[in-house]
């Protein structure tokens, strides 16, 4: 039976465990169906029934096919000729490798012996041993709980109460992959990471005035010498970032202060959608827009004006992107302007403050912590930004702040990186990583400022 | 019908004002007073003068108006989308409603506190501060420093506050609060104080302290004060107006009003009889 067959069975039987248990306590009940003197309606007795019918054998199920294949390895590995046992660790990868592309009736390196072929008939039976073993015990571990849930089914079985505690587990253990998810993801950028300090002093990386990604593969290679400063790629992303919020701050809080306080409400009912439109366009979409419309126009531009202008330059990057981030800092500041209480602009008009003094000196300082709030996470959404940045921005990394030259950003580099076949033991494709963990870090620090001063903005009016 | 000591009520369903409406040397006079939320006729055609240095209280039932009403005396309303005011409002010959009158100055002269003490989040010293500063009452830091401490005397916030007006007002207890509002409103020196149930979320000491200012202030200020407390109402006010569903029933002396209601209104809610 195969594990994905079998893991159809093991449903079927869960459900089959439900009927089963729900039959058994209306039968317990008595033949006059009183049901109210059960503790808890029959359906508990007979999730409870599933839930026990399932779960272990499924945990049995995971833990079987997730340790299986070293246990598999093993004993093939005791069965070969002495003289391939002692074979150098890594050739033995090799030879097993082999084997198993074997099985799988995979294209296999080299020649193959007769030592091979029976090793690999010999994986080929442990592996259905294996398969026809899991089937049984998983089954009879459903059937055997089944039948152990079954018999302890009694009127003062507080079946509910059981199945709702199984379920808060359920839900805990959904919460925490999440968390588990992000220490997954930190723990993969860190190791690749580390293996890139080992080759490039941390110093040089945080403090390098040069990027230029690339290792010699020979030693007399021309060009062969890379350098690996991170300064100019920041100082890219943190220009690029500078220009987007330049654009999105202005125009986001000045239309949610429009929409909040001037806006009558038939206009803002269809304003505010209309501008949250722009946070669903696809941000490839903005790249295009930004390389083939806005970059050409600022070149032109500049032209007429006498500037020198790259054909891609941050600005048009940055424009674009600021453009996008609008809506983040629109809604999020209307959000906070409306939670303003009604009670304080009726305060500032009855002293005879007209709306635009109401708005500068009471509303809005009152809103600043929640509007700070969502421009940090607005930054931290630019900074992180990546499809604009590589249509629209360059790939130089010009150690600039002329926002008409062409720069580059962590994200591009990154992508730059990782495109295509790429050796992963090269520092060139390391650094990907170290640039990864900076920004994850940079991005993460700015996230928990925004959200503790969103919090402590709560914390004042309720 | 004809009650013991020989006065005859006016009937239930007769809902002209009876009582005096007119007063000598009045502040404000309003005449055929009609505001509407979209078609509710909320306050319907009501006449009421409003005296030099009294303090006229209104009562009635919840959603009778009242509210409504003052808040028509410093056009409040205008921040309702949906609010429409008729008739005449007259202050110092004025009719506040003109296409031309400027909200701005008027609200300055006729202050508002409102039922739940609302200062806003910044010092105490700033919350005095700002109507005066928007007004350009204080050509220097020594005299805005001057409006702010006589405003908070005549608050009778002083004495409690003085030695920390940096601290946000809203660190304050909920009367002093309410006391600081009121700084903040004499600060931009009004000639009339609207007070919409100023009391109903303090307590009964805070209350009392606030009742006490009321009258002090009277010797300076015309006050209409809304209220749900028909012993606040006698406590503080000279003349007293009943509303009911938006109209005015009986406007007179507090004193007769309390003991001598002439519309049969007034009697069953004074005396706790409804209907």
């Amino acid at each position: 039976m195969s594990p994905t067959t079998l893991m159809l069975v093991l449903l079927g039987l869960s459900t089959v465990g439900y009927y089963i248990g729900r039959r058994q306590a209306f039968a317990v009940a008595g033949p006059t169906r009183k049901v109210q003197e059960l503790h808890s309606r029959p359906t508990y007795y007979g999730a409870l029934t599933a839930l026990w019918c399932g779960i272990p054998a499924l945990l049995l199920y995971s833990f079987w096919l997730a340790g299986e294949d070293t246990v598999i390895i093993q004993l093939l590995v005791a069965q070969l000729p002495e003289n391939i046992r002692t074979l150098p660790d890594v050739e033995l990868k090799l030879l097993l490798n082999n084997i198993r592309n074997l099985v799988s009736g995979n294209i296999v390196s080299g020649e193959i012996d007769a030592t091979q072929r029976a090793a690999a008939d010999h994986y080929r039976s442990l592996k259905a041993t294996s398969q026809a073993a899991l089937a049984v015990v998983t089954i009879s571990t459903t059937i055997l709980a089944t039948l152990l849930v079954r018999s302890r089914i009694k009127a003062t079985l507080r079946a509910r109460n059981h199945v709702e505690e199984i379920i808060k587990y359920v839900l805990i253990a959904c919460s925490t992959i999440a968390i588990f998810t992000t220490i997954g993801i930190v723990l993969s950028v860190l190791y690749e990471a580390i293996r890139f300090f080992q080759v490039i002093p941390v110093t040089e990386f945080l403090f390098g005035l040069e990027w230029s990604p690339q290792m010699a593969i020979r030693s007399d290679q021309v060009g062969s010498s890379g350098a690996f400063g991170a300064v100019p790629v920041f100082l890219g992303t943190l220009l690029i970032s500078a220009i987007a919020m330049v654009v999105a701050v202005p125009i986001g809080l000045m239309s949610a202060i429009y929409l909040s306080e001037y806006a009558s409400l038939r206009f803002r009912s269809y304003a505010k959608p209309l501008i949250e439109i722009l946070a669903g366009i696809p941000t490839v979409v903005y790249g295009f827009f930004a390389a083939l419309t806005v970059a050409p126009f600022i070149r032109e531009t500049g032209t007429v004006l006498g500037l020198d202008v790259s054909s891609e330059s941050a600005l048009a990057a940055g424009l674009v992107m600021g453009i996008m981030i609008i809506p983040f800092v629109s809604s999020l500041s209307d959000d906070f302007i409306n939670a303003v209480p009604q009670s304080l602009r009726d305060g500032a008009y009855s002293l005879g403050a007209t709306q635009s003094e109401t708005t500068k000196q009471v509303i809005l300082p009152a809103a600043l912590p929640g509007i700070i709030g969502g421009v940090l996470l607005a930054v931290s959404r630019a900074i992180g930004e990546t499809m604009i940045v590589v249509m629209a921005a360059g790939l130089s990394a010009n150690l600039t702040i002329n926002p008409l030259k062409t720069v580059t950003t962590v994200t591009v580099q990154i992508v730059t990186l990782l495109v295509g076949d790429q050796e992963f033991d090269s520092p060139k494709t390391l650094a990907a990583f170290a640039l990864g963990l900076l920004l994850f870090f940079v991005t993460l620090i700015l996230n928990v400022i925004a959200l503790y001063v969103v919090r402590k903005y709560r914390e004042q009016y309720e | 019908m004809e009650i013991e000591d020989g006065r005859v009520l006016v009937s239930r369903e007769n809902r002209k004002t009876v009582g005096d409406i007119i007063v000598d040397n009045p502040r404000m006079t309003c005449r055929n007073v009609d505001v509407y939320y979209d078609d509710k006729h909320a306050i319907k055609d009501v006449s009421i003068d409003i005296g030099n240095n009294e303090v006229l209280s209104m009562i009635g039932p919840s959603g009778c108006g009242k509210s409504t009403f003052i808040r028509c005396l410093n056009r409040m309303n205008d921040t309702i989308d949906n609010c429409r005011v008729t008739g005449d409002i007259v202050m110092d010959n004025v009719n506040i409603y003109d296409k031309n009158i400027d909200v701005v100055p008027l609200r300055a002269q006729v202050g508002m506190v409102f039922q739940k003490p609302n200062p806003f989040p910044k010092s105490i010293y700033d919350n005095i501060a700002y109507g005066p500063k928007i007004h350009g009452l204080a050509a220097n830091n020594a005299e805005l420093d001057a409006i702010v401490e006589t405003s908070l005397i005549k608050a009778g916030l002083w004495d409690e506050v003085k030695d920390r007006l940096g601290q946000p007002g809203t660190g304050l207890s909920g009367g002093q609060q309410q006391r600081l509002c009121i700084a903040r409103t004499i600060a931009v020196s009004p000639e009339v104080i609207l007070m919409d149930e100023p009391c109903s979320a303090l307590d009964p000491i805070a209350t009392a302290v606030i009742e006490d200012l009321i009258t002090e202030l009277k010797t300076q200020y015309s006050i209409v004060i809304v209220t749900h407390s028909m012993q606040q109402a006698a406590r503080v006010s000279q003349r007293t107006a009943y509303f009911h569903l938006g109209d005015l029933i009986e406007v007179g002396p507090t004193e007769r009003i309390f003991t001598k209601p002439r519309h049969q209104l007034t009697q069953d809610y004074i005396t706790g009889r409804f209907g």
